[in-house]
């Protein structure tokens, strides 16, 4: 700034230079932009170019080979991951629907203010933390690593998501459906399981979907609650292949087969997660267009 | 918790011993504390201005045919899961920064202590820029959200006084916006704390303090991940949750912060800018 003249004396060279400086700034700002989403094409572009040259039938058919031989899949870590997925939806999903009916249809304003701001901090809980907690209260207790604690573990991930979009869509629903209900001699939770939650369903559904896809990639959780496993499962009692897991794990591995794997595994995560969101991006179309 | 023997044993001196010797069953937290610190910081260095430059983007100049496409794509990059960004930084990344922008630094920069010593591309610097990939979103959308709550009017001030664009974002939005934007940071701050696979594949697992950044670390996270199944002693186990415990402190002190900030900015009045 020591060359430019002072601003109290406008002069040409001076607005020339602060238009210049603009313009300067606008470029930066579209150079950061596309800077941002630089990774999310570097990450796809590799994930293709490494995942789907080694994505095969046996990979969806076939268990992990041991330790040495080629070949083998990963159809036990993905049947894995759903059940846990199913697993932590039938914890969370009661959990966070009832959290965020009590948020939105009872309770006080203090009361829920301070949920409100527990559920907002308990989001930000590193994931590791809860596989910890849920290692003292399930794993410790029964002795064994087991599928069901792996599933508690991301199920209580979802509560606060789940609890907050909840809240979030009921509060939507009119206040003169709920007083034409009551009206109509209707107790207050059935007014609120018929009328107010039928109303919301749809957006009670994007925000649990929402919370599945968050869930579905979470691997910290899972290294002392479910473990992993390279067999089969029959008994939730006992560890549980992972997909997130196994692709730590071969990613970390020192086999040039095994990284071939962790590709593939990675390639099939994402499409379930994408397939999650385009799922969310439909119902939520859907609700716009209706009110 | 699980961590009442190693707080009996080692009382306070465990946050500042820098010794982790499973083998003769010394626990220190040190090296794990300063290397979570230091991963999250470089994180916040690239990510906060990259964030918040792009929000502005977003908010002030892009039209709305470039707006749509760059937020879901910002909005497919939080998608992404952590394991898959470990994934691609150990085969993707990680050589890339060994084989070029490394060996620039320290080329470049070699005169400062950050940018000495041998480069393995595992390191402090490389989780350092996965998890400012990972928090890029969260910053990018929080300060979307607090740059929409300025009102136009401060805008049409500044404009109407003669400012040019970047006098304008200057004077009228960033400088109302000053406390969202800071609170939008902090909770980048917190995310970047807790995270842990992607650094854990990418940070060289030891547990040392040096001041080069291409030296390995260890973060918190990272040693709870990697060495809980295979503690031996209940002794060992139960400094892993210590470990744990400080981890959970830190980020909920770090997370009520956030929300405090945030609380009340886009709803209530202007926030009163000095």
């Amino acid at each position: 700034m020591t060359t430019s003249p002072s601003p109290y004396l406008p002069t040409a060279s001076f607005a020339k230079w602060r238009k210049l400086k603009s313009s300067l700034v606008t470029l930066v700002l579209v150079v950061c932009a596309l800077a941002v989403i630089a990774p999310l094409f570097l990450v796809t572009y590799f994930l293709l170019y490494h995942g789907a040259s080694s994505l095969d039938l046996n990979f969806f058919t076939q268990l992990p080979k041991p330790t040495g031989e080629t070949g083998g899949g990963m159809a036990n870590a993905i049947v894995g991951t759903l059940e846990l997925l199913a697993m932590a939806a039938a914890v969370g999903v009661p959990i966070g629907i009832f959290g965020g009916i009590y948020l939105a249809e009872y309770g006080t304003d203090k009361l829920n203010n301070w949920l409100r701001f527990a559920a907002d901090v308990l989001n930000g809980v590193p994931s590791i933390v809860w596989g910890m907690v849920v290692y003292l209260i399930l794993v410790v207790p029964f002795k064994t690593f087991s599928a069901y604690a792996g599933g508690v573990a991301l199920g209580l991930m979802m509560v606060p998501l789940v609890m907050r979009t909840t809240e979030e869509v009921l509060i939507l629903v009119p206040q003169s459906y709920r007083e034409a209900a009551m009206a109509l001699g209707i107790t207050r939770w059935k007014v609120i399981m018929v009328i107010v939650v039928r109303t919301a369903l749809k957006g009670i559904a994007t925000g649990v979907i929402v919370a599945m896809a968050r869930i579905a990639g979470e691997t910290a959780p899972l290294l002392f609650t479910s473990l992993g496993n390279n067999f089969w499962n029959h008994n939730l009692k006992e560890p549980i292949a992972a997909l997130p897991l196994q692709i730590f794990a071969y990613a970390i591995s020192p086999y040039d087969d095994w990284h071939r794997q962790a590709w593939a595994g990675a390639l099939v995560l994402m499409a379930l997660i994408l397939a999650l969101n385009i799922t969310v991006r439909i119902l939520s179309r859907d609700r716009k267009s209706t009110p | 918790m699980g961590s009442k023997l190693a707080i009996v044993k080692f009382g306070l001196g465990f946050i500042g011993s820098t010794e982790w010797d499973p083998v003769n069953d010394r626990y220190g937290a040190l090296p794990f504390i300063f290397g979570t610190l230091v991963s999250s910081l470089i994180a916040l260095v690239i990510a906060v201005p990259l964030g918040v430059a792009t929000a502005l983007f977003l908010t002030e100049l892009a039209p709305q045919k470039v707006r749509q496409p760059i937020v879901m794509a910002i909005e497919m990059l939080a998608a992404v899961p952590s394991v898959i960004f470990g994934l691609w930084g150990i085969f993707v990344l990680i050589p890339w920064l060994r084989d070029h922008l490394f060996v620039w630094l320290k080329h470049t920069l070699g005169f400062l202590p950050l940018f000495q010593g041998p480069i393995y591309g595992v390191s402090m610097m490389a989780a350092g820029i996965i998890i400012a990939i990972m928090i890029l979103p969260i910053i990018t959308s929080i300060s979307r959200e607090i740059l929409r709550s300025v009102p136009n009017l401060q805008r049409e001030a500044a404009y109407a006084l003669g400012a040019t664009r970047w006098e304008v974002l200057k004077i009228a939005v960033l400088s109302y916006a000053r406390r969202g934007l800071f609170g939008a940071a902090i909770l980048g701050l917190g995310r970047a704390l807790g995270e842990t696979m992607a650094v854990t594949m990418v940070i060289g697992n030891r547990p040392q303090i040096a001041a080069s950044l291409f030296a390995p670390g260890y973060t918190l996270a990272s040693v709870i991940a990697n060495e809980f199944a295979e503690a031996t002693t209940d002794l060992y186990l139960s400094s892993l949750f210590e470990l744990g415990l400080v981890l959970l402190a830190v980020t909920i002190l770090v997370n009520v912060a956030a929300q405090l900030m945030l609380k009340g900015i886009s709803g209530s009045g202007p926030i009163k800018v000095s």
